[in-house]
């Protein structure tokens, strides 16, 4: 089995999906939280551009582009929150905002 | 023979009218004076005394009415109103009929309810809440008029229920006083125990007939065919519907609420307790007496009731010391007296005991009223004695009431009581042994009243000196109906006068086994002296012999002392058996009353402590245990969170992922 360029579209994909993951987990810091999900966002991005190619149907390249969209107005929203954050707690780390612990 | 039967609203206006003497005392005055309380008691009474009177004049006018219209076929006046039910095959019309019976019933409700009321202005006249008293007078003979008017079994049920609930609210009129409260709620209680039976009744009859609609049922049982088939189950319909007269008309074994209702005001004792209400159940048994006619075995259980009743109730009567408990025995006996009759098949016999009887029944106890209102309110007759010259007109008519209640000859009572003791052995039904009853208790009827007489009225003065100084003759507005009834109990009975004395007086019909014989067929007794075991007149003779030498001795007998054992101490310890009312009451609380208490307190005790509360509060218990486990996984961080997700999608898509591959 040799290495497509179509298979190596999704393996990087799922790669980048698996690296954003990590990051979301395991960094402290809400905006590396933040940069994390935009990670996995683009990595489904890419998976779906990459699909649209090798099923030759332009449905997945449209699909991106209302990803991309939401993907914005979500990273406003969670930058406001960051900044809401930083307010009341007086840090970005994620541990500090755990005042809802049972 | 072809039924007459007139369209009319009159009927519909006969039961209209204390209605709305109701909402008026009810609920107009009482906004126009701002308070229950304060209605004037001329006022309230003359509006609810109005009212009545006025449906006692229609009730004259059908009475004229139906004379008018072929009187052998039995004519009836019909007022159709609306379909009150109407679904399935089930239709209740709301229908009044006006018939030869309920227009007897009608004129004894609305007449002596009119003179009722007059009664009761002056002797409510002191009371705080005489607009209620009124409103609530008026309603029950709203309700009365409905149970004799009805022609379906459900309105008759309606004002069943109604005279129920006036009679609970009357009771307890004065609710303040605990005992007299709880009087009212042992009436109402009771008498949903004999409601249950004619419930009963009641769906049997459907399931039978298909129909309630009393004058379909008569019409249906006049079929042969129908009545055979009817035969089998009659017993069971006719013994349930007699439960519901054993409760409404105080027979054994559920006459206990009677004698605790003389609680009430007086006037209701009169109305309700003695001359309408207690009569319901006699007035629905000789309303559906071909129903009662299938049935042999019901006729011999309601003969034997009303006997044992009678004699029962008749003896408790002799040992007591409340005038009002006297009379209420006297009471119970007497309606004893029409299920008897009833029972050996004199349905018109029974009416007309019930008319004579509510003459002067209804006059006794307003004779009473207008002692006990003389006396400041004292009803023990030990704590009188010597009325009759400080109560001249109380005295004559109270006299009066007591020789027609003891058959003396002339007075009502005489005509029908006599009618009564002689069907039992006149007719087929009779069985001697119910004579014999009957005539006992006729004895006992003389000697309890005359002992009742003898003990208020004769004798030394025992009034307390502070009643004495109120003592006074009764006002008019009292005295008058006491006189009206006097005549009543005086003439009453030529109403129906016995076939012996009227072939002998220029054949004299008896009135009103004639009126009545549409509804109620008449059985014809045996020819005098054929076939019989004594003749009409020796039974006659017999019954006045001992009702007067009966009520002589006791006239005697109690001038100065109160009861037999004073003179006879062997008789002590039955005396006080009597005295206590054979104990009855306490039987009750010992096999029902105790037992239920026990068993629901222990159901509030144990049973609701350990199990019910147990629940509610396990709930709660056994929620918050958990809950204290399973928060830690609560633990408020954001990539604790997260990580779980990814766990739980992951594990998802395998599943699916798993599942689409087989």
């Amino acid at each position: 089995m040799y290495i497509t360029n179509e298979l190596f579209i999704q393996i990087l994909a799922a790669f980048l999906f698996m690296m954003g993951m990590l990051i979301v987990v395991q960094r402290r810091n809400t905006i590396m939280v933040l940069m994390g999900i935009e990670l996995m966002l683009n990595a489904a991005n890419l998976s779906m551009v990459g699909f649209s190619h090798y099923l030759s149907q332009i449905d997945g390249q449209v699909q991106v582009f209302f990803t991309i969209t939401i993907a914005a107005a979500e990273s406003a929203v969670g930058l406001s929150i960051l900044i809401n954050l930083f307010r009341n707690f007086g840090s970005s780390k994620t541990g500090e905002a755990s005042i809802l612990r049972g | 023979m072809h039924t007459q039967i007139i369209e009319s609203h009159i009927p519909l206006w006969i039961i209209l009218l204390p209605l709305i003497g109701f909402l008026i005392n009810g609920a107009i005055l009482p906004i126009v004076y701002r308070g229950f309380a304060k209605t004037p008691a001329n006022v309230a009474g003359g509006i609810a005394t109005f009212f009545i009177a006025t449906s006692f004049i229609l009730a004259v006018k059908s009475f004229f009415t139906l004379q008018g219209i072929d009187g052998e076929a039995g004519g009836a006046i019909l007022s159709y109103a609306f379909d009150w039910f109407n679904f399935g095959g089930l239709v209740i019309p709301f229908a009044l009929r006006v018939d030869a019976l309920s227009v007897v019933m009608t004129l004894i409700i609305t007449g002596v309810g009119s003179l009722i009321h007059i009664y009761s202005i002056g002797y409510m006249h002191h009371d705080h809440a005489v607009g209620r008293y009124f409103s609530y007078l008026n309603l029950f003979c709203f309700a009365m008029l409905m149970l004799v008017l009805g022609d379906s079994l459900v309105i008759l049920f309606f004002g069943w229920e109604g005279v129920g609930l006036c009679s609970y609210l009357l009771i307890g009129f004065w609710y303040s006083d605990t005992e007299k409260a709880n009087a009212g709620v042992k009436a109402f209680v009771t008498n949903r125990v004999g409601d249950l039976g004619f419930l009963v009744g009641m769906f049997l009859l459907y399931r039978v007939f298909g129909t309630l609609t009393i004058s379909e049922i008569i019409a249906a049982l006049a079929r042969p065919e129908m009545a055979a088939q009817v035969a089998p189950i009659a017993t069971m319909i006719t013994l349930a519907l007699f439960v519901g007269a054993t409760g409404k008309s105080a027979q054994l074994p559920l006459y206990v609420w009677l004698p605790d209702a003389m609680a009430g005001p007086t006037p209701v004792s009169a109305l309700i307790h003695a001359a309408t209400m207690v009569t319901a159940g006699v007035y629905m048994v000789a309303r559906l007496n071909p129903l009662f006619e299938l049935s042999v075995m019901t006729l011999s259980v309601v003969a034997h009731v009303g006997a044992f009743t009678a004699l029962f109730a008749g003896t408790i009567a002799i040992a007591q010391t409340d005038i009002k408990k006297v009379l209420a025995y006297s009471t119970v006996s007497q309606l004893g007296y029409m299920f008897l009759a009833c029972g050996v098949g004199a349905y018109n016999t029974a009416i007309f005991h019930l008319m004579t009887h509510a003459f002067f029944k209804a006059l006794l106890f307003l004779g009473s009223g207008s002692v006990i209102h003389a006396c400041s309110g004292e009803q023990d007759m030990r704590k009188m004695g010597g009325l009759k010259k400080h109560l001249p007109h109380t005295y004559v008519t109270m006299l009066i009431g007591s020789l027609a209640i003891s058959g003396i000859p002339i007075f009502a009572g005489f005509f029908s009581k006599d009618e009564i003791i002689y069907s039992t052995i006149a007719l087929p039904a009779g069985f001697s042994h119910l004579f014999f009853i009957g005539v006992l208790t006729a004895i006992l009827t003389a000697f309890y009243t005359a002992r009742m007489m003898s003990i208020t009225f004769l004798g030394e003065e025992r009034l307390s000196h502070h009643a004495k100084e109120h003592l006074h003759e009764s006002p008019w507005s009292m005295v008058g109906p006491l006189y009206v009834l006097a005549a009543l109990a005086t003439l009453g009975g030529f109403f129906g006068v016995p076939h012996l004395l009227g072939m002998a007086l220029g054949h004299i019909p008896h009135f009103l086994s004639n009126w009545l014989a549409p509804v109620i067929a008449i059985k014809h007794m045996p020819l005098v002296g054929e076939h019989l075991p004594w003749h009409e007149g020796v039974v006659m003779a017999l019954s006045v012999v001992l009702a007067v030498a009966s009520f002589w001795s006791g006239w005697k007998v109690f001038q100065n002392k109160f009861f037999i054992s004073d003179f006879l101490s062997a008789i002590g310890p039955f005396h006080k058996v009597l005295a206590n009312k054979y104990y009855v009451d306490e039987l009750y609380d010992f096999l029902i009353l105790s037992p239920l208490k026990r068993l629901s307190q222990w159901a509030a005790q144990i049973f609701d402590k350990l199990v019910v509360d147990g629940a509610v509060n396990g709930v709660g218990v056994w929620s918050r245990y958990f809950a204290d486990r399973i928060r830690v996984i609560q633990t408020g961080d954001l990539q604790t969170y997260a990580l779980a997700m990814i766990i739980g999608v992951f594990a998802l898509v395998l599943t699916v992922y798993g599942m689409l591959n087989n």
